[in-house]
């Protein structure tokens, strides 16, 4: 890889999540990406060439790159989300990389929740299945913006156009019942590398490009809202030294809109409006800013603002309000408890809920609406409203993923339990 | 590129500002791990734009395992003094002497395994209730599956297999007294963008980054520094080469590169062409296949 100083400083960051069924060849396909973008090394290359050959593989197990964990290798299974990298001239890439089973959910769940793209295997051999479904309700219910359907191991069924062809029209019969925005379908195999970083001979018919084509070149920029202006205060800089004794800077990374030094905003909850003053970032005022940078806003008028507060434009406020509509996704083995209480937090806010009312379950398999059956469990999806102790300034997470979204915790064990997304 | 886009190392940058601002709004007394290698100067250096212009509101905290290179310590003493900031030096002699842990031996003898000792120690001595660590998820296997907020028991132990779920920017700091967390504020970046981050903001370097003469020998195909409490084995010989660090560490453990790059360009350079990992020089980590999560698991970064 050869590599100039303007090129790097002219990268895009791009992140997505991977997701597949056991046996799909997910690991092969990470594994493949970075060793045919050259983001293996020789030790690491060498420590798998060893383990494929104490496990018996002919040929080196590209899977066997992101086993990270002992027990993992012992069960050859994947635990828990990997972070992968790698980078090409174009841009730097975060993998998430999430582990198939049935139980792990809340993993897709946690991988998708940054993703800007899904990548999403099918087994050509077998194609859509009830997992896969899954996945593409998944990565629709997260609102990823882009979603790339890998028909892998199209080596097994003799590169056949008409069976990708088949899962394409399969896939597209779902997800007409989701919100996906962008699907694009690709022939690979994972295993030899077609249409992967490289174009396959082995599929003329095909005329679409290879899935690094994609990642490197969907246009991402434009998934960033820049329309409501949202700074939820993180913390207040006050030097109170000589030199600044009465410096207040609102620190907070940008969730949405762009902010300029005379903008009119609001102040949430206090709903008092004021002006931007300047935007403060070590040794420099900026004359523009936006998502998702992280800056330090001064204001005009000496106001009463602390962490959990919201900066906002005057126009296209938040909502404002106790009673959150929301889907919910649970994560832990305690099952949710219908009328209990929960630690909440939403952008810089923390606050307490409780469980007002479940509307329905989804059956994620058929994506089918439940609305007997109240329960809600680990791995599982419903629609709840829920009441907060003080009002709450949201948007729908349609329309904004940082001011839509809410984790749930377990006050008794401190743990995260529940991912909510705002209707 | 577009309007209103930031470059990947912009978002990196701001990703950890973020984070490390939600470490002092979360936490009651945190520091930051500082052992002047790369990874936590740049640690540092997000920290000063975090809350600039004030100064940085937690300490550093330097594990001193006595064996290091003087060039790093007189960067750390330096960047000190001029930020004004407070450093807090622990020591494992000090863990040695008061006999809770025990020195290895032999010539493979490393302090590196005991400073997880004199960590702990130091966290509950004071009664530190965070530490952030300059950590990337690209080192190694093991930390590929780490999470931002990593939160440990009473003893500072890792549960792989029990992570709290990260969603969204959303980081859920909440704990029981006597329990602690590890935050990793650049778990994103990789050795490469943490080298093209120094030279976009140019921040200065220890000398030892860049290559210069020393005196080394070669122990089964890494080069390390010779120094006077380095054991040879018999057929090791002491030579003096062109030689750089590419991660700094513990003299003991630290593998040095042969290299010509003098600058930060050439050091951009050498590291988009390596086709070995950095923790690929270290003699901790070629202890076992899981020398790393066997670490972690009982405490260390």
């Amino acid at each position: 890889m050869s590599i100039s100083n303007a090129g790097y400083l002219n990268m895009e960051l791009l992140r997505f999540t991977t997701a597949g069924s056991v046996d799909d060849g997910k690991s092969t396909l990470i594994g493949r990406l970075l060793y045919d973008s050259k983001a293996i090394f020789e030790d690491q290359m060498e420590a798998i060439e060893r383990a494929s050959e104490r496990t018996g593989d002919e040929e080196v197990n590209l899977a066997l790159l992101t086993d990270g964990l002992r027990a993992e290798r012992e069960q050859g299974i994947t635990i828990d989300v990997a972070y992968r990298y790698f980078a090409t001239p174009k841009r730097k890439f975060i993998i998430a990389d999430t582990p198939g089973h049935i139980q792990y959910t809340r993993n897709m769940v946690t991988g998708a929740s940054t993703a800007n793209v899904a990548v999403i295997l099918v087994d050509a051999r077998n194609g859509v299945i009830e997992q896969t479904v899954r996945h593409a309700y998944i990565a629709s219910l997260l609102q990823i913006p882009h979603i790339i359907v890998c028909v892998n191991k199209m080596d097994l069924v003799h590169f056949s156009e008409e069976v990708f062809e088949n899962i394409q029209r399969q896939f597209k019969k779902y997800s007409a019942k989701l919100e996906v925005k962008d699907v694009r379908f690709v022939p690979i195999s994972a295993k030899y590398g077609d249409n992967v970083v490289k174009r396959s001979e082995n599929t003329g018919w095909y005329d679409g490009p290879t899935l690094m084509y994609l990642l490197e070149n969907i246009h991402i920029s434009s998934d960033l809202n820049h329309t409501h202006q949202r700074l939820p205060v993180q913390y207040v800089i006050r030097p109170q030294s000589d030199k600044l004794p009465d410096y207040r800077g609102y620190a907070g990374r940008i969730a949405s809109g762009v902010f300029r030094p005379g903008d009119r905003v609001k102040v949430l909850p206090s709903g008092i409006t004021t002006s931007i003053r300047s935007i403060d970032t070590y040794k420099a005022e900026l004359d523009i800013a936006f998502a998702p940078q992280s800056v330090t806003v001064q204001l005009n008028d000496d106001l009463d603002i602390s962490r959990g507060d919201m900066i906002v434009g005057e126009h296209k406020a938040p909502e404002m309000g106790r009673e959150i509509d929301m889907m919910i996704c649970w994560l832990s083995e305690k099952p949710m408890i219908n009328r209990g209480k929960y630690a909440f937090r939403h952008t810089t806010n923390d606050m307490k809920c409780v469980i007002a009312d479940v509307k329905y379950k989804v059956d994620i398999n058929t994506l089918d609406k439940n609305y007997e059956d109240k329960n809600i469990g680990l791995n599982e999806i419903g629609r709840i409203i829920v009441k907060t102790t003080r009002p709450l300034f949201y948007d729908s997470y349609r329309i904004n993923r940082i001011t839509g979204s809410v984790i749930l915790v377990d006050e008794a064990t401190n743990n995260t339990v529940g991912a909510g997304m705002i209707i | 590129m577009r309007e209103n886009t930031i470059n990947h190392l912009r978002e990196l940058e701001a990703e950890s500002i973020y984070v490390i601002r939600e470490v002092v709004a979360q936490f009651e007394k945190p520091v930051m791990l500082f052992s002047g290698g790369k990874d936590s100067i740049v640690m540092f250096h997000l920290s000063r734009k975090a809350f600039w212009p004030a100064k940085i509101p937690f300490p550093m905290l330097h594990i001193d395992t006595g064996h290091n290179f003087q060039e790093t310590l007189d960067y750390r003493d330096n960047l000190m003094n001029e930020s004004g900031t407070k450093l807090i030096v622990a020591y494992v002699q000090d863990s040695i002497d008061n006999g809770r842990v025990v020195e290895e031996t032999g010539v493979n003898a490393s302090r590196n395994v005991l400073q997880t000792v004199t960590l702990l120690d130091a966290l509950e001595e004071m009664k530190i209730d965070v530490a952030m660590g300059g950590g990337r998820r690209d080192e190694e296997k093991a930390r590929a599956k780490e999470r931002f907020f990593s939160h440990r028991d009473e003893f500072g132990q890792w549960d792989p297999k029990n992570q709290r779920p990260e969603l969204w920017n959303i980081f859920n700091g909440k704990k029981h007294m006597g329990e602690h967390f590890r935050v990793f504020p650049i778990s994103n970046w990789t050795e490469m963008d943490v080298w093209q981050y120094i030279y976009m903001e140019d921040i200065p370097m220890p000398c030892i980054y860049f290559t210069h003469k020393r005196k080394v020998f070669n122990r089964d195909g890494v080069w390390l520094a010779w120094a006077p409490f380095m054991q040879l084995k018999e057929n090791e010989e002491v030579i003096v080469e062109d030689v750089r660090c590419r991660t700094i560490g513990d003299i003991t453990c630290t593998g040095l590169t042969l290299s010509k790059a003098i600058t930060l360009e050439e050091i951009i350079q050498e590291v988009a062409t390596t086709r070995i990992t950095e923790r690929g020089g270290r003699w901790d980590d070629k202890r076992s296949e899981a020398a790393m999560e066997d670490r972690k698991k009982e405490g260390y970064f």
